[in-house]
This record gives structure tokens, C-alpha cells and sequence, in this order.
């Protein structure tokens, strides 16, 4: 495979990967375009500002309302659904999360397990804890699929396989599928439809996300193009979705304007092509649709950024991906760089609830602040402020408590000593008069060398006058007019 | 202490000393751009259901099953699997015999289990039945049931979908509000706004990912 990407093979830390990817030509190519065509489809998906702007403030008062229920919208949403004839279950961990979905599959001897998309399966690393239990769990969405039939993770939430192009999905299926190689896209897709149908057909139980959790009726709202996230939750026997806690809303008419913004964020679609409804299993009557319905409803840290009432915002995402296609960031060094299940600016702010900020140190500075993702985003995170939030958790000495999982991860007391050290300096008249007179006598004493910056940029050398020092001079010549 | 009540008891604990807010929502932000003179309604839903490969016809309640049996000749397709105990189903059942159509008519009158493989790769074609379109977004709504099954309108790579051209409702919003659903949704509730389709490759859009690759609508004009 000459085109493969060689970002997933790396290890290190986020600046590794992304100077790998940052050299490769392709790769950025592929991102470029991508982001550059979803920018567009979104800007033309909401025409009108003002229609837009009353539909994010909607949108944010929504699931603001909803978290400020939570506890009682979780449980009310458990009542319905039992009434409703589904089994809810709970997990604070990932490990328990597996455990129970492994539980459910083993009660019924399964062996194959077919799966619409799901993030938070990505989050459990549902694939490998079943593979290795010799259940085969296999993705149904065709990036999914191509990405998983490649051993590589998905680099975009909506998109897994955008960082591909046809000729590496060509050569993919050629190599793993021993079909002809074909740069027909269509083609390529009737394999997929092929291959996967059988698929559908044997699975012993469809694993799927959930998109919002409706507290109101007890209904799974699943949004999708392709139909496998319907085939993977009509065609088994066993439905088990699995999702965060924060996917519940209050009331029906909620999903109203959520849906909107969700489809008109992610796609630039009005609606993608099903909206999948799903309140209870099979009834008695009912010849088709599974038996059994679970859902597994994960914790993994979300209820940490709960407690904080300015991180708890992030549980407003609805996952669209708009901040990433936004992100000048993202678009350069693509998803796998971040080296986490969510990249972009959505990883950066969920993460570290989930793994802890010293497993993600770099996340929260690799951005530039320039704000288009808090501009983007449908539910009105401001994530730059987030961001923000987390570089000051990020360098808390252990002495000040950090708030935020793993703080302090780059907490350092020598950079905290040159902080102190020039804050006097700026705090004092006399301090900084004596400093400014020597840097500018001594300006050929500066080091050459100072960490990173000089990596990239010749070393600063003070000038010869301060601006001080020149202003002075100037309206005493001019007469200070 | 279970993985639940650990859970709550966390969120509870969060929330101390806060107060829910109110349920401010204003239905105008998803109703008021969204609204259409009813003769309005049909082009709409034509122009957004256009533009993702669906096929619509406009034709009188009583010509319909014609056209069916005509839709299945053009494409040369050997089986139509529909619906026997629904009013449409049984409509199409008592006009075939005389449709000097080929295509034979098959009946989802037993469970899945019992005809999977021929479901999965033998079936040509689905008639469904609809319980109204709305406009706004381009979108059927289908409300499966024992007599009309979920994975009709899914299998088969063609679905015929019938609409009541009087069943067309503005917005989403409006049509939940029309047929109450927060009173009671069936098991399988669907939006079903096009063809199955897929832009996982480059971003090329192709028709016929896992569902049908082909729509067609027949909106039916009250007679
Ligand atoms: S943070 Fe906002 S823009 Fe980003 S994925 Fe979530 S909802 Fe979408």
C-alpha cells in the first residue's frame, strides 16, 4: 500500500503527529477539500442569518434545560423506556459499558455483532474488547467500514474515511475483499452494499449511538443517509444502542430544532435521508424489528464536566462535527493527529473529562484561539473560552486543586517562577526602569536559543532605545503636542 | 452502590443548589419560516425529494395501482412484495390479476425469521402505504405496523411510498403536532426523506448504500 497514511502509525504526542502530517501532501489534500466542501454545503443550509441565530439560541436553551434536569430527564427516560418494553442499563466506566454489552451478546450465544455508527462504541473500543472474546463486530457505515477494514480509527466524527481517497479505497477493498480493482465511487459503494447486506442478514445482535434520547416518550432518534443504521436496528434479533448521558432531552418538540441544526450543521442537508425513531422491540403482533432492545446509557467522565457549571456546556454537543470543518487546525493536520477518538475542537474539550488532561496535554494550546468553531457551533459552546479554561486547569500546581481530570499536566515550577519573577518586574516602576536599562545595554547578551521559539524564529533582541526612552525624546523635541 | 445510583447521585450533587430552567421554547423559530399556501406544499416537496433522486408522479386515487403495475414494467422487475390487510394493500391485491402485469405480488403475511434470505435478495420492489409528508424538509413519514412491516420500506431496492396529497403538513413541527405523537409512537417512527445514499468516498455522492436505491412517490390527488 504506497498511499497508506502514515499518521496512524506514529506514536508520540500530538506535535509528532502533526508534523508528520503536516508533510504530507495528500493527506492535506483530502482534508482540504473535504472541509473546504462541508464549509460551503453549511453556509448555503441557513441562508438566512436571522433564521439561523433564533435556531442556535433555541438549540442552546434546549440542552441547557435538559442539563439542568438531567438526573430526573435520565430517569424518567429509564421509566418510559421499560414501559416501553426496553431494557436500560447503566455504566460509569467503558470497562462496564463492554462488560454489559459482552452480557447481553453472551446470553444469546452470539458470535457476530453488526454496528451503525456510534462514537461512543469508538469510545469503548467496543471492536477490540468483543474481538478479543471472539465476538466479531463489524461497522455497517461505509466509512466506518473501509476505516475498520484498514485497522485504522475514523478522523472525522461524521466522516470516518475522508481522509481517503478512491484509489486508496480501490486498492483497500482489492487487497481485503479480492474484488477488481475499480476508481468507480458507485462501484466501490455496490461492494460495501454487497458485502455488508450478508452481514445484516446473519448478525446475531446490531449495536448502534443514539442521537437524542426523548424523556417525553421513551424513542431513540437515530439520523443517517445510508440505511445501515436502520439495518443494524430492524434486521438482528438484539438492538443495543449505546450512548452518553447528555443525548437525553426533555420532550418531543425539543428534537424539533435539535434535528435541524444537527443536519444543516454536520451535512448542509435539510434532514438526512432517515430519521429513525425507535420506541420499544417487536410487539407480539409485529412479524419484523428485534426482540430485545437495550440501551447502555455511559458515564466515562461526562458526569466530572457536569460538576463544573462552565465545563458542563460541553454536554450541549450534538456531535455535528461543523467546529472541526471549521477548524484551520483540523484541516491541516487531520484527525488522527490528535491521537483521540473525538479530534478537532470537540475532542479538545470532551477529552480530558474522559482520559484526563496529562494523557492530552497538548490539546487545549493547539489552537489559535481564532474563534470559528464557537462561531459554528449549533448549540453555542463557546469553546474557545473552554479552551481557555483549560490551559489555566492545565499548568494548576497541585497546591490549587485542579478541576478538570489529570490538571496540572503541564504544570511546570520553573515556568511558574519566570511568571512570578516578571510580574513583579511589571509591577514595579523602579524594578522595570533598572531592567529596561540594562536590556538594552546588554542586548547583545540575549541567548541564542530560548526552547521552541527558536526552532522556527530567529531569537527577539532588544533594541537599542526603548520605545520609553524614544517617545521621551520625541515630545521633548516637538513639544509634547 | 450501582453503577446508577452512583451516577445520579453525582449529577444530583452537581446540580445543588441550582434551579431547572423553564421551558422557554418558542414553536414560531420552527414554524414560521417553514409555512407554505397549501398549493404550495406539493412543489415544495417535489423540488427537495427531486433533488435527492426521488421519483414523484401526481396521480388520481383511483388510477394509482396502474401506475405501480407500469413502474414495475419499465424497470423489468419480477415481484412486488406489499401489504394484503392494509386498505392500499388489498386495493393493489383485487387490480392485479386484471394489471396483465408479470410481476408477482408478495405478501409480508409471516415473520422475518421465517423468509429472511428471500426478503434480503429475492424481492424486487415495496408498496407502503405513508401517513403523511412534510414539506418543509422534503420528508415521508411512515408509521410501520403488524400489517405493514419496518423492513418494507428497507429491502427492497425499489419502494413505491403512496401519499394523500391532503396528508402534506408544513413542518415537522406542525405534523407532530396534527397526529399527537407524544401521546404514542409506534416502535419503528420514519422519516424517509429520499433514496438510501452515502458520501463516504471523497464526498461523491452514491445512491443505494444498504437501503433502496430507488424512491418513488405517488402522490395522490383526493378524487
Ligand atoms: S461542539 Fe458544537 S460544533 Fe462541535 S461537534 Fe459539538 S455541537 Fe457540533
Amino acid at each position: 500500500m504506497s498511499q497508506r497514511i502514515p499518521v496512524t502509525e506514529l506514536t508520540g504526542g500530538f506535535r509528532d503527529r502533526a508534523e508528520v502530517a503536516l508533510a504530507d501532501g495528500q493527506l492535506r489534500t483530502n482534508f482540504r477539500t473535504a472541509m473546504d466542501s462541508l464549509m460551503k454545503k453549511r453556509a448555503d443550509a441557513f441562508p438566512d442569518e436571522e433564521e439561523r441565530e433564533g435556531l442556535r439560541e433555541l438549540g442552546n436553551r434546549i440542552k441547557a434545560r435538559a442539563l439542568s434536569r438531567l438526573p430526573d430527564l435520565l430517569e424518567q427516560l429509564e421509566a418510559k423506556l421499560t414501559d416501553n418494553g426496553v431494557k436500560v442499563h447503566w455504566a460509569e466506566t467503558t470497562e462496564q459499558a463492554n462488560e454489559i454489552v459482552h452480557g447481553i451478546i453472551g446470553a444469546r450465544q452470539g458470535s457476530q455483532v453488526v454496528k451503525g455508527k456510534s462514537m461512543v462504541s469508538e469510545e469503548m473500543e467496543m471492536n477490540d474488547y468483543l474481538a478479543e472474546r471472539g465476538v466479531e463486530c463489524l461497522e455497517s457505515d461505509m466509512g466506518e467500514y473501509i476505516v475498520q477494514l484498514d485497522g485504522e480509527k475514523p478522523s472525522h466524527i461524521i466522516m470516518p474515511a475522508i481522509h481517503k481517497n478512491r484509489y486508496q479505497v480501490a486498492r483497500l477493498f482489492h487487497d481485503k475483499l479480492g474484488v477488481d480493482e475499480t476508481d468507480d465511487v458507485n462501484e466501490l459503494i455496490q461492494i460495501g452494499r454487497r458485502t455488508l447486506r450478508r452481514k445484516f442478514m446473519e448478525a446475531d445482535v446490531g449495536v448502534s449511538g443514539v442521537n437524542f434520547a426523548i424523556a417525553e416518550t421513551g424513542t431513540l432518534l437515530l439520523v443517517e443517509n445510508e440505511g445501515n443504521g436502520r439495518m443494524s436496528t430492524n434486521a438482528p434479533p438484539v438492538h443495543i444502542a449505546v450512548t452518553g448521558i447528555e443525548k437525553v432531552v426533555e420532550n418531543l418538540r425539543d428534537v424539533v430544532p435539535l434535528l435541524s441544526l444537527l443536519t444543516r450543521s454536520a451535512l448542509g442537508q435539510p434532514i438526512t435521508t432517515y430519521v429513525n425513531m425507535i420506541s420499544g422491540p417487536r410487539k407480539a403482533d409485529e412479524l419484523d424489528g428485534p426482540e430485545e432492545v437495550h440501551l447502555v446509557l455511559l458515564d466515562n467522565g461526562r458526569s466530572g464536566a457536569f460538576a463544573d457549571a462552565q465545563m458542563r456546556q460541553t454536554l450541549n454537543c450534538i456531535r455535528c462535527g461543523a467546529c472541526m470543518n471549521h477548524c484551520p487546525v483540523y484541516t491541516r493536520v487531520g484527525g488522527h493527529t490528535y491521537g483521540e477518538v473525538y479530534p478537532g475542537p470537540i475532542g479538545k474539550i470532551v477529552t480530558p473529562h474522559m482520559v484526563g488532561l496529562h494523557q492530552v496535554p497538548d490539546h487545549p494550546s493547539a489552537s489559535s484561539l481564532c474563534g470559528a468553531c464557537g462561531e459554528v457551533c449549533p448549540v453555542k459552546i463557546p469553546i474557545p473560552e473552554l479552551l481557555q479554561r483549560l490551559r489555566q486547569e492545565n499548568v494548576k500546581s497541585p497546591a490549587e486543586g485542579p478541576k478538570v481530570k489529570d490538571g496540572g499536566a503541564k504544570y511546570s515550577r520553573k515556568e511558574r517562577l519566570i511568571w512570578r519573577f516578571w510580574q513583579t518586574l511589571n509591577s514595579s516602576p523602579v524594578l522595570y526602569r533598572l531592567f529596561l536599562w540594562g536590556a538594552t545595554r546588554f542586548r547583545k547578551l540575549t541567548p541564542k536559543h530560548v526552547g521552541p521559539w527558536t526552532e522556527n524564529h530567529t531569537a527577539p533582541v532588544p533594541a537599542k532605545r526603548s520605545l520609553h526612552d524614544l517617545a521621551r525624546e520625541h515630545l521633548a523635541r516637538n513639544g509634547g503636542q | 452502590m450501582s453503577a446508577r445510583s452512583n451516577i445520579l447521585n453525582k449529577l444530583r450533587t452537581g446540580l445543588a443548589g441550582s434551579i431547572p430552567r423553564p421551558d422557554d421554547f418558542d414553536e414560531r423559530l420552527v414554524t414560521e419560516p417553514w409555512q407554505y399556501a397549501p398549493e404550495d406544499r406539493i412543489t415544495r416537496l417535489r423540488s427537495l425529494m427531486e433533488a435527492v433522486h426521488t421519483e414523484i408522479h401526481q396521480v388520481s386515487s383511483d388510477s394509482w395501482p396502474e401506475k405501480v403495475a407500469g413502474i414495475l414494467a419499465a424497470r423489468n422487475l419480477s415481484n412486488l412484495l406489499h401489504a394484503p390487510a392494509t386498505a392500499h394493500g388489498q386495493k393493489l391485491g383485487e387490480y392485479w390479476p386484471q394489471s396483465g402485469s408479470s410481476a408477482q405480488l408478495l405478501a409480508y403475511d409471516r415473520p422475518v425469521e421465517e423468509w429472511k434470505e428471500e426478503l434480503f435478495w429475492q424481492v424486487d420492489a415495496s408498496l407502503t402505504g405513508t401517513v403523511g409528508a412534510i414539506a418543509a424538509t422534503g420528508s415521508l413519514v411512515l408509521w410501520p405496523d403488524r400489517h405493514e412491516p419496518r423492513l418494507m420500506s428497507l429491502l427492497p431496492p425499489l419502494h413505491i411510498a403512496l401519499l394523500r396529497a391532503s396528508e402534506i403538513e408544513d413542518n415537522l413541527y406542525a405534523m407532530m403536532q396534527r397526529q399527537n405523537w407524544s401521546a404514542g409512537l409506534p416502535t419503528n417512527l420514519l422519516l424517509v426523506s429520499g433514496p438510501s445514499k452515502t458520501a463516504d468516498i471523497e464526498q461523491v455522492l452514491a445512491y443505494g448504500a444498504h437501503g433502496p436505491k430507488e424512491l418513488v412517490v405517488l402522490i395522490l390527488e383526493d378524487a
